[in-house]
C-alpha cells in the first residue's frame, strides 16, 4: 500500500498500486487481485474520480504503445496509456492533430475518454469522445467488450465519460483532424463585464474555432476579463518555440495563492495582457497547454492542496448564475487564480455521464482552507442547483449526491453498465458504491 | 551506396531496449531487427516503432534464448541480409534471491538468462563482426554485477559474467574496428523492477536511462554507468573493506 494523491493534492490515502505493463495479461491482473480496483493514468483529475482509497489502482501508463496509424485517413490506434502529448508530437509533423485535448496534454488516452474531456473548441468539435471510433474495454470478470458509435453503442455511451467505472479501457482508435502545422492565429480581446463577454462569445463562434476567456473575479467589480480566440493557420516557416520546463521544487509550507498574491496577480495579469491585446501567431503548445511547462504547479497551493470547481449552467440563466457566483466569491473574500469562463456549443455529448452540455461553463480554483472553503463551495452548489446546472466530476472531490443526481439525469441508465469489480472514491461518494 | 543503418536489438521487449529503439528511430530511419522470445510481445514493440518511424524497416525474429545452436543460426541468418552496425543485447530478468537459494532450478535459470544467454549472443555477433571488421556490440550488464551482495548475488553473478566477458571481448577487439560497449544501469523504473518499486527503492526513469545508453553507444564509450552517479556509488562499494561491507544490509 502506498499513498496516492490526485492533482488537487487534497488527500494521500493508501492504495495498492499495480502496474499494467503487458496488454496480453491485463485480464489476469484484473481478475486475480483483491477487488475493487480502478484504472489510474496520470492522476491529472483534481479530485477523487481517479482514486480508490484502501483499494487497488491499476496504473495504465505502461500501456504506452502505438498500434497503427493510417496516415491518409488520420486514424490512430493506440493503447490506453499513451499520452496525448505523444500523439500530438507524432501527428503534428505529419499534418494531423488531436481534435480535442484538455488544458494539459499530460493525460492518457484512457483518462481523456473516461472523463470525456473538452477544450476551447467545444462549439465546433464537441468533446474527446466524439472522435473515438472504437475502444476496447476489459471487465473484471474477463469479458472483452469492443464498442464504438456504431458498435455496441450503449456500452460506448456508458464508457465515454464513464469515469472508468464500466471496465478498464485498454485501447482505442481515434480520428485525428487535418492541420497545416503547429500554428494558430490568435487574438486577445479585453472585456469589461459579462454582457461584453457574451457578446464576444456569440460573435466569435461562427468565425473562430477556439474561444475561451480568463475572468478576473477580484478586481473591477467581478466581470472584467480577457477573451482569447484562435484558429489554425499556416504562417510559413516559423521557428518552433523551445520547450523550457521549470519545476515547483517543493511544497511550500503555506499556499502561495492567497488574498494578497491573488489581488496582485490578477491585476498584473489583466494589465499585462491588455497591453498585448490584439492578434498574434502562436504555437499550439503554449496556446492549448499554458501550464504544462511548469511541472508540479499544483504544489504552489501548499500542503493542504486546492479545490477546483467547474460548473456548466444553461445559457438562459447563464448570465445571472455566473454573476451570482462571482458575487458570492467576492463576498467570501476568496478569489480564484485560474478562473476560466467559456460558452459550450449547442450539442449533446455522447456519454451518459459526459460533462459538456449547452450553456456557459465557469472553472475556478480555491486553496483548501478547510471549513471556510467548503462553506463557500456549498453556497456555489446552491446557485448551480437553482440554475439546473451540473459540476464536472473530473474536477470534483466534494459535490453532494443530490447535486450529482440532478445534473446527470442519465445516471440510472448508466448504473446498468457498471463493473461490479470497479469502484472509486467518487463513485462511493455519489453513487453509493 | 550505404543504405539505412542496421540495428539489432536482442531482448527487444525489455523496457530499456524498446526505449533505446524509439530513440534510434527518432534520430534517423533505420533497418531494425527485433529479436524476442515471444512473438506477440515482440510484435507489439514492432508495431509501435513502425508507427513512430514509417520509413524504417522493422523485422521481427523469434528465438529460444538458451539454445546455443538456435542462437548461432539466428545470428547467422541476421547477417545474411547484410552487416550489422549496432547490436544491443538487452535481455534479463530479476529473480527472487531467496528463491534462487532454495531452488537450484530457479538459480540455474537466473544465471542462464542473465549471464550465459547474453554472452552466447554476443559471441555469435562477435564472430560475424570480426569477419567484416565492423560493428558495435552493446551489452546490458548491471551495477549489481560489480560486487556481490546478499540481496541479489545470483542476479549479480549473471550480470558479473557479462562484465568479465565484455572486458575480454574489448581486449580481443582492441586493435580492430569492432567496438564493445558495456552498459551498467542502476535500478531503473521498468516492469522488471516492479517489486523494488513496491519496496520504495528510488528508480531512474527508463527514458533517461535509454537516452544515456544511446548517446554512450554513439560516443563509443567502453563502459556506461547510467544514471552516471552509479559510477561513483559503485566505486565506493567496490572498495569498501570487508569489515565495513559485511555490516551493510544491502
Amino acid at each position: 500500500m502506498k499513498p496516492v494523491s490526485s492533482w488537487g493534492r487534497l488527500s494521500a490515502e493508501p492504495h495498492r498500486v499495480v502496474e499494467l505493463h503487458d496488454p496480453f495479461i491485463v485480464k489476469d491482473f484484473l481478475s486475480h487481485g483483491p477487488l475493487p480496483g480502478l484504472a489510474y493514468g496520470m492522476g491529472r483529475s483534481y479530485g477523487d474520480v481517479c482514486l480508490n482509497p484502501g483499494g487497488t489502482l491499476w496504473v495504465t501508463t505502461r500501456l504506452n504503445h502505438f498500434m497503427a496509424f493510417d496516415d491518409r485517413a488520420g486514424r490512430l490506434v493506440c493503447e490506453a496509456g499513451v499520452l496525448l502529448r505523444d500523439i500530438q508530437r507524432l501527428a503534428v509533423p505529419r499534418g494531423w492533430m488531436l481534435p480535442v485535448t484538455p488544458g494539459t496534454q499530460l493525460v492518457t488516452v484512457g483518462g481523456a475518454i473516461a472523463n470525456d474531456v473538452h477544450t476551447k473548441n467545444h462549439h465546433v468539435m464537441g468533446s474527446f469522445g466524439d472522435h473515438v471510433r472504437n475502444l476496447t474495454l476489459i471487465r473484471t470478470d474477463g469479458e472483452v467488450i469492443r464498442c464504438g458509435p456504431n458498435e455496441r453503442s450503449d456500452w460506448f455511451a456508458a464508457t465515454v465519460g464513464g469515469l472508468g467505472l464500466t471496465g478498464v479501457i485498454i485501447q482505442a482508435e481515434i480520428q485525428l483532424r487535418r492541420v497545416a502545422g503547429p500554428w494558430l492565429e490568435t487574438e486577445i480581446v479585453p472585456y469589461g463585464n459579462l454582457d461584453e463577454f457574451f457578446r464576444l462569445a456569440d460573435d466569435s463562434e461562427a468565425d473562430w474555432e477556439h474561444t475561451v476567456s480568463w475572468i478576473d473575479c477580484i478586481s473591477g467589480g467581478g466581470g472584467r476579463g480577457l477573451f482569447l480566440r484562435g484558429n489554425p493557420t499556416s504562417p510559413g516557416n516559423l521557428p518552433e518555440p523551445k520547450g523550457c520546463n521549470v519545476t515547483v521544487p517543493f511544497v511550500p509550507p503555506f499556499s502561495l495563492v492567497n488574498r494578497l498574491s491573488l489581488r496582485l496577480f490578477n491585476m498584473a495579469y489583466y494589465h499585462a495582457k491588455k497591453r498585448r491585446a490584439g492578434r498574434a501567431v502562436r504555437h499550439y503548445e503554449p496556446f492549448f497547454y499554458p501550464l504544462d511547462n511548469v511541472l508540479e504547479w499544483n504544489r504552489m497551493y501548499g500542503p493542504k492542496g486546492f479545490f477546483q470547481y467547474q460548473c456548466v449552467v444553461p445559457r438562459k440563466v447563464g448570465k445571472i448564475a455566473i454573476q451570482t457566483i462571482l458575487k458570492e466569491i467576492s463576498r467570501s473574500g476568496d478569489g480564484s487564480f485560474l478562473a476560466v469562463l467559456k460558452t459550450l456549443g449547442n450539442r449533446q455529448s455522447i456519454g451518459m455521464l459526459s460533462f459538456p452540455q449547452p450553456g456557459v461553463t465557469l472553472a475556478l480554483d480555491f486553496p483548501n482552507k478547510g471549513t471556510h472553503t467548503y462553506k463557500l463551495l456549498e453556497r456555489l452548489d446552491a446557485i448551480v442547483y437553482e440554475a439546473k446546472g451540473r459540476l464536472y466530476p473530473a474536477k470534483d472531490s466534494r459535490m453532494p449526491k443530490q447535486l450529482f443526481e440532478l445534473g446527470y439525469p442519465r445516471l440510472k441508465e448508466f448504473l446498468k453498465y457498471r463493473d461490479p469489480g470497479i469502484s472509486s472514491g467518487f463513485s462511493r461518494r455519489v453513487m453509493g458504491g | 551506396m550505404k543504405g539505412k543503418r542496421r540495428i539489432v536489438v536482442v531482448g527487444a521487449t525489455s523496457a530499456i531496449a524498446s526505449h533505446c529503439a524509439r530513440l534510434w528511430l527518432e534520430n534517423q530511419p533505420s533497418d531494425l531487427t527485433l529479436v524476442g522470445r515471444n512473438a506477440q510481445r515482440t510484435d507489439r514493440v514492432a508495431s509501435d516503432l513502425k508507427v513512430r518511424s514509417p520509413e524504417s524497416l522493422i523485422r521481427v525474429v523469434c528465438a529460444d534464448f538458451l539454445d546455443p545452436e538456435v542462437i548461432t543460426t539466428t545470428v547467422e541468418n541476421i547477417f545474411q541480409s547484410g552487416d550489422v552496425d549496432i547490436v544491443l543485447i538487452a535481455h534479463g530478468s530479476l529473480p527472487e534471491q531467496v528463491r534462487c537459494q532454495n531452488d537450484l532450478k530457479a538459480c540455474c535459470q537466473a544465471l542462464n538468462i542473465n549471464g550465459v544467454s547474453p554472452v552466447l549472443f554476443a559471441e555469435a555477433f562477435a564472430k560475424q563482426m570480426a569477419k567484416s571488421n565492423h560493428g558495435t556490440i552493446a551489452l546490458i550488464g548491471s551495477v549489481a554485477g560489480d560486487r556481490g551482495r546478499k540481496s541479489n548475488y545470483v542476479y549479480g553473478a549473471g550480470k558479473g559474467l557479462i562484465t568479465r566477458y565484455a572486458q575480454g571481448l574489448q581486449h580481443r577487439f582492441a586493435h580492430s574496428r569492432v567496438k564493445v560497449v558495456l552498459i551498467k544501469p542502476g535500478p531503473t523504473d521498468t516492469p522488471m523492477a516492479a517489486d523494488l518499486k513496491d519496496k520504495g527503492t528510488k528508480l531512474a526513469p527508463v527514458e533517461k536511462v535509454a537516452k544515456e545508453i544511446v548517446e554512450g553507444i554513439e560516443a563509443g564509450r567502453p563502459v556506461i554507468y547510467t544514471p552516471r552517479k552509479w559510477w561513483l556509488i559503485m566505486m565506493v562499494i567496490q572498495h569498501l573493506p570487508a569489515f565495513v561491507f559485511n555490516k551493510l544490509n544491502i
